[in-house]
């Protein structure tokens, strides 16, 4: 996804002179080099420096620069929040913070190098704009999206070796709506991020119980697409989130009150990842794992209200 | 533009001050009378500007010590930019001013008051007019309590390397902060000039109450380095119950104090 984004990235900058990027010591290095080659002086490396990345980001923006700011999700999102809120969203500057490997993509370096609540805490921020595409085909429009918007926007990216999801959507990618990737009749499952992989794998083993599954690409999670997610919980008996993103404050949380106040009366079962610093290493499988997310552990409890005979 | 001097002007600005405080039970009186002879020499000497009154400037300045606020406020009254009632509804719902400048308030050109956040701020923007071949140079006024903030360190760190001769930091070196002196809390903190200097910033020390001196400084270019004037000031400079006393950092005088300060005032500034 990473590869993705600045591919965009440096076709968006060959049209328009006033793209920068602002980087703090990290940057998707192979993929960025024809940008760095071709724009040395609109790639930035303030160094190890996230606040003043933030900051110096808002004050270019107000002079009418078009800014990424570019980090590891954890450090864009947490070190520099009140630059976040106060210098991007207070003022409403447009930037996009890309925060990359979201969720806990960087599984091997623990729980200093995951966002596993930075959708949370940058959703309560007034003007913020978040957006968390799921493979690198959606991270290309999503980067496009970001270029134009008038507002902060939080860019969460997986990190690299995301499958592709999105070849056979049904729909393009149209920034604040559900993206349906494939339509059914019976269970609906809404995910964003890279873990939408395993929204797929889930539908796979419903469909040879003959049951029908839409899948969305939830990738806009602010402003959420509320009448969106509404029409779904009318229309599917079983609804599922799948997320890679605490239970506090993100997708699941947020489609659980939409229910409750659109008097829905569909199924609704949530996998997110649980409120605990777990400290364990490996693929990011594994921790999804740990956390409870795992195709099997989803779909035996989707399954199982089946066997019970629900609806 | 307007045909006061400098010292007359920052007399009337002290009044002025006094005078609003008298309708809001505390303010940043003290912070605001330390900063009062660099913000007006910055706005009525340094910024370019068309001419006209109100004028519009060509140059930029942020107030990074938001807590400052009545300074600039009083400051942009003078020129015409801000009416006399917005003054007169300060901190209320029916004003657009509050305790701290706010983007988008005629005059003011970032939201501050969260320390360590205009320097950043500021040096994207000198970034940028330099990117963009902008003639244009940004004035910030920070204060010394404030660079206790990381973030602080973080710019003066990069902007040197970012080549931005058209960066002017002015520190308002009153070493006051809430609780105490600076000087007495971080004590390794002075002098400040030998550390700026070795982070690569053109940096030179001056009386911030006397403005010719400030201006002087400001003007000096640093090739290709941003500059930095240590400015030393007095907490609550013009009142003498009121300078270098923790206390006044926020809060305004009974009435009794308020006719003794003027009348200290009318008497001339020291």
């Amino acid at each position: 996804m990473r590869d993705a984004f600045a591919k965009v990235l440096y076709q968006l900058a060959r049209s328009n002179p006033k793209i920068f990027i602002v980087v703090a010591d990290i940057s998707p290095a192979a993929s960025m080099a024809p940008f760095q080659e071709e724009f040395p002086n609109r790639f930035i490396n303030v160094g190890v420096a996230e606040q003043s990345m933030i900051g110096m980001c808002a004050g270019m923006a107000m002079r009418g620069l078009k800014v990424f700011a570019y980090t590891i999700a954890a450090f864009a999102a947490y070190r520099p929040f009140e630059q976040i809120r106060d210098d991007l969203c207070y003022q409403n500057i447009p930037v996009t913070v890309v925060g990359v490997g979201g969720g806990v993509a960087y599984s091997t370096l623990g729980g200093t190098h995951h966002a596993q609540e930075d959708i949370a805490v940058l959703s309560a921020l007034p003007n913020m704009t978040i957006i968390a595409p799921c493979d690198p085909l959606e991270t290309k429009a999503a980067t496009l999206a970001c270029s134009q918007l008038k507002t902060p926007v939080y860019l969460r990216l997986g990190k690299s070796g995301e499958p592709i999801l999105t070849a056979g959507a049904l729909e393009p990618f149209k920034f604040g709506k559900l993206r349906y990737l494939q339509k059914g009749n019976d269970v609906c499952i809404l995910s964003y991020g890279p873990i939408t992989k395993m929204a797929f794998e889930v539908a796979g083993k419903l469909e040879q119980m003959q049951r029908t599954v839409s899948i969305i690409s939830v990738h806009t999670l602010k402003p959420l697409d509320k009448s969106g997610i509404i029409e779904t919980l009318k229309t599917h008996s079983r609804v599922i989130v799948i997320e890679e993103h605490s239970e506090q404050g993100g997708l699941a949380a947020q489609v659980k009150q939409i229910a409750w106040e659109g008097e829905a009366n569909c199924l609704l079962l949530t996998f997110s990842l649980k409120d605990k610093f777990i400290h364990i290493y490996g693929f990011p499988q594994d921790i999804w794992k740990a956390h409870g997310l795992s195709c099997d552990d989803i779909f035996r409890k989707i399954s199982t209200t089946y066997l019970r005979g629900r609806m | 533009m307007v045909d006061d001097t400098g010292k007359q002007r920052c007399i009337k600005y002290r009044k002025r001050i006094l005078q609003l405080s008298l309708k809001l039970g505390a303010l940043h009186i003290a912070p605001a009378f330390s900063c009062l002879e660099i913000i007006d020499a910055i706005y009525h000497k340094l910024m370019r500007h068309d001419g006209n009154f109100p004028p519009e400037f060509l140059d930029t300045f942020i107030l990074s010590k938001g807590h400052g606020a009545l300074a600039q406020y009083v400051v942009l009254e003078s020129l015409g930019i801000l009416p006399e009632s917005e003054l007169n509804n300060l901190c209320t719902p029916t004003g657009k001013l509050g305790g701290h400048p706010d983007y988008g308030v005629p005059g003011i050109e970032a939201s501050t008051g969260s320390l360590g956040h205009g320097l950043p701020i500021a040096l994207g923007m000198a970034f940028a007019d330099k990117a963009l071949g902008i003639d244009r140079k940004v004035y910030l006024v920070m204060s010394d309590g404030e660079m206790q903030e990381g973030s602080v360190w973080e710019s003066m760190l990069i902007a040197p390397n970012l080549g931005v001769d058209n960066l002017m930091v002015i520190v308002d070196q009153n070493d006051f902060q809430v609780l105490d002196r600076v000087s007495k809390i971080n004590p390794n903190f002075y002098p400040i000039l030998d550390k700026i200097r070795a982070f690569g910033w053109g940096v030179v020390e001056v009386d911030g109450h006397h403005s010719e001196s400030i201006c002087h400084a400001t003007r000096l270019k640093a090739i290709q380095r941003p500059l930095m004037v240590i400015a030393k000031t007095v907490k609550g400079k013009g009142v003498s119950f009121m300078e270098n006393s923790s206390i006044w950092n926020f809060r305004s005088p009974s009435r009794e104090g308020y006719e003794l300060a003027i009348k200290e005032l009318d008497g001339g500034l020291k």
